[in-house]
C-alpha cells in the first residue's frame, strides 16, 4: 500500500511541475492545486498507514491499547487543506483579474515588470 | 506565563480585528493603527529586555506541556527582529496617514497590515515547525493581498509571479515538514533537534534540510529564485513596498538562521558550503542587477537580493563572528532599506515619477531630503561611521578568519557596486536639474503644499536617527548582536530552555 501511495505522490508532484511550467495562468493555479494536494498525500503517507485503527480511547480504560494510527498527520493536513483553500481562492480570483486588466492568460506576454 | 511573548502577536490580531468593526470609519482605522504599532514597539522593548535579563522566555499554548503543545520561544535574536518590527511598523504606519490612496484605506489597508505584522511575529517566535508555516501563510496572504490592493496592470503582472513562486515554496516547505515528521515523530523544534541525530538514515536528514534551504531561500529571495522579488516590490504602493522590504524577505533569512543553526549542524560541511556559494551569487547577481536599471524602487529592490547575500553569508560561515555579523547585519539592513524606499515615496510625491530619467533637481529645492536620502543611502553602501560599514566589516572580517578570501573579495567588491549604484541615484534624482520634459514641479517648488507632510517625513527622519545611532553608538547593538549569535551556536541551551531537561 504504501509503495503505491508512494507512486501515485510522485506522480501528483510530476503533474503539478509539469503543469506550472506552462505558459498559461489558468494552468499554473491547477499546477498550484495538484501541488498541494501532493503535499498533503506526502504527509498522510510518511507518517506511517495504519488501518481500522483510530486513536480512541476504550471505555473505562486509561491509555491506548496496541497500535494505532498516529492523528497527528490528519490535524496537520486539515489544517493544511483549510490554509490551501483559502490561498487557492485568491490565486483563482487574482488570475481573473490579471485576465480582465492585461488581456491575455499567456505569461510571455506579462513581462513588463520584468526587464 | 510570559506576557510578552504573547503580545507581539496579540497586539496587531486585536488591532486587525478591531480596524475591521470599523471599517467604515478611516479616521478612526488610521488611529488604530498609529496606536497599535506604538504599542507594539512598546511590547516589543519589554521582551528584549525580558530576554536580556532571563534569556530564554517559553510559553506553553494551553499549558500543555513542551512536546506536545505548541511553544512559543523568545531568545535574543527573536526578540531583535520583534523590536525591528515594531519600529518598522511604526514607521509604515505614520507614513500611511499621508501616502496612502484613498481607495485603498476603504479597502481593508490597515486591517491587512495588522494581519501581515501578526504573520511576521508569530513567525518570528514560535517554537513549533508546523506552526511557523501558518505563521508564513498568515503573513503571505496579508501580503498578496497588499500587493493587489489597487489592481492595476503591473500589479497583477507581479502578483501572478509573487504568489506562483511563494505557494511552491510553501509546498515545498510542507512536504519537508511531513517527510521530517515521518522521521523524527515531532514538531516541536527543540525536540527535533534532540532526535534528528539518532534517525538511522543521516542522508534522509540532509535532504530533507536541502528542502528547507530551497523553501526559506524562495521566501529570502537568495539566488537563483529570486526572480519574484524584483518582479513584484516595485509595483504596490509605496509603504506597502517599504513594508514588504523591510520584513518579508527577512522572514525567511531569520528561518534559515533558526533550522541551520538549531536543527540541521549534522552535516555543516555540506549544507553550509552550499549556503556559502548562494550567499556569494545572490551578493553578486542582486548588485549587477542594479546596476542595470534606471528606475528608483527597482534599483532598491534588486540591492534588496544583494544584502541578502551578506545576511546569508553570516550564517555560511557558522563561526561565532560570522552569525554576529549576521545579525548585526539584519539589524542595520531592515531599517536602512525601509528608509530609503519611505524617501523614494516622497520623490514620487514631489515629482510624480519613480524613473530616473523623470526626477531631478530635489537638491536645489529640497537640501534636507537630500541629505536624509543620504544617510541610509551611505549606510547601505557601508561608508563609515554609519551603520551599514559595521555590519560589512563584522561580515568581511569573518570571512577572512574562515580563509574564504574569494567570497571576502566578492563582498568587498559589491560593497562597492552599491556605492555606485546609489551614487546613481543622488546623481539623477538629486543632483541634475529638472528635466525639460518634466512640467508639473508646482509640488517640487513648493506652490502646492501637502496636509500631512509631517506623516512623510517623521518616520523617515526616525528611522535615519536609528541609522546614526546604530553607526556611532554601535558598541551595545554589537554586544546585543554577540548574545544573540552566543545563543544561536549554542543549541543546547534552546533545547534545554523548552524542554527543561525534563525525561525524554
Amino acid at each position: 500500500m504504501e509503495s503505491l501511495m508512494a507512486l501515485v505522490v510522485g506522480i501528483l508532484f510530476a503533474a503539478s511541475i509539469y503543469m506550472m511550467l506552462r505558459r498559461s495562468i489558468v494552468k499554473i493555479v491547477i499546477g498550484l492545486i495538484i501541488l498541494s494536494n501532493a503535499a498533503n498525500l506526502l504527509i498522510f503517507v510518511v507518517s506511517g498507514l495504519t488501518r481500522g485503527a483510530p486513536p480512541l480511547i476504550a471505555d473505562g480504560a486509561k491509555q491506548m491499547a496496541g497500535t494505532v494510527a498516529d492523528p497527528l498527520p490528519q490535524a496537520l493536513i486539515l489544517t493544511a487543506i483549510v490554509i490551501a483553500f483559502s490561498v487557492l481562492a485568491f490565486a483563482v480570483v487574482l488570475i481573473r483579474r490579471a485576465y480582465e486588466v492585461v488581456g491575455t492568460d499567456d505569461l510571455d506576454k506579462m513581462k513588463d515588470t520584468d526587464t | 506565563m510570559n506576557l510578552e511573548v504573547v503580545l507581539p502577536i496579540l497586539i496587531p490580531l486585536t488591532a486587525g480585528a478591531l480596524s475591521l468593526a470599523l471599517w467604515r470609519s478611516v479616521q478612526l482605522q488610521r488611529l488604530v493603527g498609529v496606536v497599535a504599532t506604538a504599542l507594539l514597539l512598546a511590547a516589543s522593548i519589554w521582551l528584549m529586555r525580558s530576554t536580556i535579563d532571563k534569556g530564554f522566555l517559553v510559553v506553553e499554548m494551553g499549558s500543555w506541556p513542551a512536546p506536545f503543545s505548541i511553544v512559543l520561544v523568545a531568545d535574543i535574536l527573536s526578540a531583535i527582529m520583534i523590536v525591528l518590527t515594531g519600529i518598522i511598523g511604526l514607521a509604515i504606519a505614520i507614513y500611511s496617514l499621508a501616502s496612502t490612496p484613498p481607495g485603498h484605506e476603504r479597502f481593508g489597508y490597515y486591517q491587512l497590515m495588522h494581519l501581515l505584522l501578526a504573520g511576521v511575529a508569530g513567525a518570528f517566535l514560535t517554537g513549533d515547525i508546523f506552526n511557523l508555516f501558518v505563521w508564513f501563510e498568515v503573513m503571505l496572504l496579508a501580503s498578496f493581498a497588499l500587493l493587489t490592493l489597487g489592481g492595476e496592470r503591473a500589479q497583477m503582472e507581479g502578483a501572478i509571479k509573487y504568489v506562483t513562486l511563494n505557494l511552491f515554496s510553501s509546498a515545498l516547505f510542507l512536504s519537508a515538514v511531513g517527510l521530517l515528521y515521518g522521521m523524527v515523530g515531532t514538531l516541536n523544534m527543540a525536540d527535533i533537534a534532540q532526535k534528528v541525530s539518532r534517525v538511522e538514515n543521516p542522508g534522509m536528514i540532509t535532504v530533507v534540510s536541502l528542502m528547507f534551504m530551497v523553501s526559506f531561500g524562495i521566501k529570502a529571495a537568495a539566488f537563483p529564485l529570486f526572480f519574484w522579488l524584483p518582479a513584484s516590490y516595485h509595483t504596490p504602493q509605496v509603504a506597502v513596498s517599504a513594508l514588504f522590504a523591510g520584513l518579508l524577505t527577512k522572514v525567511g533569512v531569520y528561518a534559515l538562521y533558526r533550522v541551520f543553526t538549531l536543527i540541521f549542524t549534522q552535516d555543516v560541511e555540506y549544507t553550509h558550503t552550499i549556503l556559502l556559494w548562494a550567499a556569494a551569487l545572490t551578493m553578486l547577481t542582486g548588485v549587477l542587477g542594479a546596476a542595470a536599471q534606471f528606475e528608483f524602487r527597482r534599483i532598491l529592490s534588486f540591492h534588496i537580493v544583494s544584502q541578502i547575500g551578506y545576511m546569508l553569508l553570516g550564517l555560511a560561515l557558522f563561526t561565532p563572528l560570522a552569525l554576529i555579523g549576521g545579525v548585526f547585519y539584519i539589524i542595520h539592513h531592515i531599517i536602512v532599506k525601509t528608509n530609503l524606499f519611505l524617501v523614494s515615496g516622497i520623490t514620487y510625491r514631489l515629482l510624480g515619477s519613480y524613473e530616473l530619467k523623470d526626477l531631478g533637481g530635489v537638491y536645489r529645492q529640497r537640501p534636507y531630503l537630500a541629505l536624509l536620502f543620504l544617510i541610509p543611502a551611505l549606510s547601505l553602501a557601508g561608508i563609515p561611521p554609519l551603520s551599514g560599514f559595521f555590519a560589512k566589516f563584522v561580515v568581511v572580517r569573518a570571512t577572512l578568519e574562515s580563509s574564504e578570501y574569494l567570497v571576502a573579495a566578492v563582498a568587498l567588491l559589491v560593497g562597492l557596486l552599491t556605492l555606485y549604484s546609489m551614487i546613481k541615484i543622488w546623481a539623477e534624482v538629486f543632483w541634475k536639474k529638472v528635466p525639460e520634459h518634466v512640467t508639473d514641479t508646482r509640488r517640487l517648488n513648493g506652490d502646492i503644499k501637502d496636509q500631512r507632510s509631517w506623516a512623510y517625513y517623521t518616520p523617515v527622519v526616525g528611522l535615519a536617527v536609528c541609522t546614526l545611532i546604530i553607526g556611532l553608538y554601535g558598541q551595545p547593538i554589537y554586544v546585543l548582536a554577540e548574545s544573540a549569535a552566543e545563543q544561536l551556536m549554542n543549541p543546547q541551551l534552546y533545547i534545554e530552555a523548552v524542554l527543561g531537561g525534563q525525561p525524554e
